[in-house]
């Protein structure tokens, strides 16, 4: 089966005052029907500018967007508005960080979901609309929909927003959700449930889901593959066990490392990744992690150089972008874990 | 809601108080001799004395006052040369004119209304279209010349505006009538051609403020998460800028609109002058002029009620609009 979301060679940049900033640089991914990826990266690596060039949602008088994404078979990039139009909302939805802000706070909540489903139900009656909310508020765990159906966001609690905003992106049955940081900004409790409710949705409704987070604890609960990306780029690729048990890229164990629950110890002390991402004007050249990279000096000049490719290691997918070879990584990590293990 | 209400009600009132108190200490216990203004000729000793004693400016501050919300409240009885029984609300007797000040109001209170309402309108209409079409267009022909004129409005002065709205359209085409009042319901149309100068000076000015200032809060607006999800729903244009961005602009314009809505109900005196006719405005600057305390007392009370009843206004429409306020 085809996948129902492929994107090629995303580009997406903005002129700035500093010159032309980069937000995505040249990627690629693909997701099927009933499967979660999880993007991945630290602030401004570019997940937001990627989750919006999927719903063509940039503004093109002042983003520049090239590449190829197709949705069901259909492409996106430089079609018309009132084409793409068509897509939102009814093949590709999107739930995001803050849903209190991203609800209308005038507007009734019920009122703001039947909307979404008028758009693309031109002939749904009233009595049919309602019905359907209430449906689909009941499905997201809304208790007592029928009363709530005329409150306004300012009355539900932040956990509620949030599957109001799911129960609004999938009114339509759409084929493809995207979620940008959907739970970042919830406590932990509300946070597995919402991911429970999406984990649920997806399969029942065979949706492909994009979950964009800077959380790799989130990752490894909810989603299915994943792309951990930085400073635009993919920097490695493939199935959430084999990335979260054995990370390839220095980058993607420097993350692992600062998120405790993955580590399994508490105690452990965090080891936040050094430096801070590149201006995304002005970026390193060679490998754009080299700045920060430890073994970046193993390979003589080459990392400052020769920026490295996307390439498959292994079986299952998985890929990567670091000039280290195989073997020298596996030594290298072996030394990590035996040192880490040592300093406690 | 009711709470909302009452609550509003019951500050406007307090502030009415205290802005009749301040008023009345302000211009009532100003040392200088209230009353030898209020008889510019031939006054002797003796009917200044009792004009004195009518007024009961001998009493106690609180008896004064005590006596002024009286009257304004229940009438009173004043002196003979006051013209006696007083009905309410009852403001005094205005020596200058030789009138009840009430009696002056009602005649003048009309006429300001008559200038600012529609001219209101206008304004609000005229500036609103012009910041709409240049968010929409923005960084296009369209907007520079929007900002243009809103620039170029902000800057003019009412009297130039007016003499040369005058110059051309009554003394040069001729087109219209030389500016005064007729009551509305005598004759529509002569009380729209009386004011429509007016109208359009004022609508010219103010509406270049809510031009810039409706731009910025659209522009602003759009970039808001709510509009973005509206888009992300898949609306057309229309809906999200109609049913999404705009009502969320205008809270602050309402803002803005009752406070310069409250403060020209108060007089436009600059407008009144121009044209030449006789309003709230030239009434007040012809008491303070003259000396007329109970006539600039009454207009500054009225002015602060236009101020506290547009502001009473604006909350009321801010609650229509967004449903968080009506919480409070
Ligand atoms: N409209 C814009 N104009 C200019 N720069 C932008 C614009 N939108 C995003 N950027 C820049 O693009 C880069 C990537 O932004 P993006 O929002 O995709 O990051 P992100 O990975 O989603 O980060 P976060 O975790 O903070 O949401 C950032 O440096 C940001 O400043
Ligand atoms: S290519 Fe070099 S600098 Fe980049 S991640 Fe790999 S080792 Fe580090
Ligand atoms: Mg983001």
């Amino acid at each position: 089966m085809d996948p129902y979301l492929r994107v090629t060679d995303l580009r997406v940049s903005f002129p700035t005052a500093d010159g032309v900033l980069r937000a995505v640089e040249g990627v690629s991914f693909a997701v099927e029907g009933g499967r979660t990826l999880g993007v991945v990266g630290e602030s401004g690596s570019g997940k937001s500018a990627t989750a919006l060039a999927l719903l063509g949602l940039h503004d093109l008088r002042r983003a520049t967007v090239t590449g190829q994404v197709t949705i069901g078979g259909r492409e996106l990039v430089g079609r018309p508005e009132t084409e793409i139009r068509r897509l939102r909302g009814r093949n590709v939805a999107m739930i995001f960080q803050d849903p209190l802000s991203a609800l209308h706070p005038y507007h009734r909540v019920g009122r703001q979901i039947a909307e979404a489903y008028r758009v693309h139900h031109r002939g749904a009656g009233r009595g049919e609309t309602r019905r359907r909310v209430i449906e689909m508020m009941d499905r997201v765990g809304i208790p007592q929909p029928d009363r709530r159906y005329d409150q306004y966001p300012h009355e539900f609690s932040g956990g509620m927003r949030q599957r109001v905003m799911i129960a609004m992106a999938l009114v339509n049955d759409p084929a493809l959700l995207i979620a940008d940081e959907p739970t970042t900004a919830l406590d932990v409790t509300v946070q597995a449930q919402i991911l429970e409710l999406l984990t649920d949705l997806r399969a029942e409704f065979r949706t492909a889901i994009v979950l964009i987070t800077h959380d790799l604890g989130v990752v490894g609960q909810a989603a299915d593959d994943v792309l951990v990306m930085y400073a635009g780029r993919i920097v490695e690729q493939g199935h959430v066990e084999q990335v979260l048990r054995t990370p390839q890229h220095p980058y993607t164990s420097g993350l692992l490392a600062s998120v405790p629950s993955l580590r399994g110890d508490p105690e452990a002390d965090l080891r936040p990744i050094p430096g801070s991402p590149p201006s995304l004007t002005e970026l390193p050249t060679g490998c754009v992690f080299h700045p920060r990279c430890r073994h970046a000096g193993a390979l003589g000049d080459r990392c400052r150089t020769e920026p490295p490719e996307l390439r498959v290691v292994g079986t299952g997918g998985h890929r990567l972008a670091c000039h280290l070879p195989t073997r020298e990584r596996a030594r290298r990590r072996a030394e990590d874990t035996t040192r880490a293990g040592v300093a406690r | 809601m009711l709470r909302f209400l009452v609550k509003r009600t019951l500050s406007a009132v307090l502030t009415l108080f205290a802005v009749s108190v301040l008023t009345f200490l302000m211009f009532f216990a100003l040392p200088r001799d209230p009353v030898s203004g209020m008889c510019p000729r031939n006054c002797n000793p003796e009917r200044l004395e009792r004009v004195r004693q009518e007024l009961g400016l001998s009493d106690p501050l609180v008896v004064q006052y005590g006596g002024y919300m009286r009257g304004v409240v229940a009438g009173r009885e004043l002196g003979a040369a006051q013209g006696g029984h007083c009905d309410a609300p009852c403001l005094g007797w205005s020596y200058v004119n030789n009138e009840a000040v009430t009696d002056t109001l009602v005649r003048v209170l009309p006429v300001t209304l008559s200038i600012v309402v529609p001219a209101a309108v206008l304004w609000l209409l005229l500036g609103m279209g012009l910041g709409l079409v240049s968010a929409l267009r923005r960084g296009t022909w369209v907007d520079r010349v929007a900002i243009g004129f809103s620039l170029t409005g902000a800057s003019l002065q009412l009297y130039f505006v007016g003499a040369v709205l005058l110059l051309i359209f009554v003394y040069t085409l001729g087109w219209l009538p030389v500016p005064g009042y007729t009551s509305l319901l005598d004759d529509p149309v002569r009380w729209a051609g009386g004011l429509v100068l007016a109208w359009l000076s004022l609508a010219l000015l103010c509406s270049a403020n809510y031009a810039r200032l409706f731009r910025a809060q659209l522009l602003e607006t759009l970039g808001e998460d709510f509009v973005r999800t509206a888009r992300a729903k898949g609306l057309p244009r229309s809906a999200v800028y109609g049913r999404h961005a705009l009502r969320a602009a205008i809270s602050p314009v309402i803002t803005v609109a009752g406070l310069d809505v409250g403060a020209a109900l108060g007089g436009t005196v600059i407008t009144e002058t121009t044209f030449g006719i006789h309003g709230l405005g030239r009434t007040a600057v012809d008491a303070v002029r003259a000396g007329d305390l109970p006539t600039i007392m009454a207009t500054v009370l009225a002015a602060a009620v236009f101020v506290v009843l547009a502001n009473m206004l604006v909350d009321l429409l801010y609650a229509a609009v967004d449903p968080r306020v009506r919480l409070g």
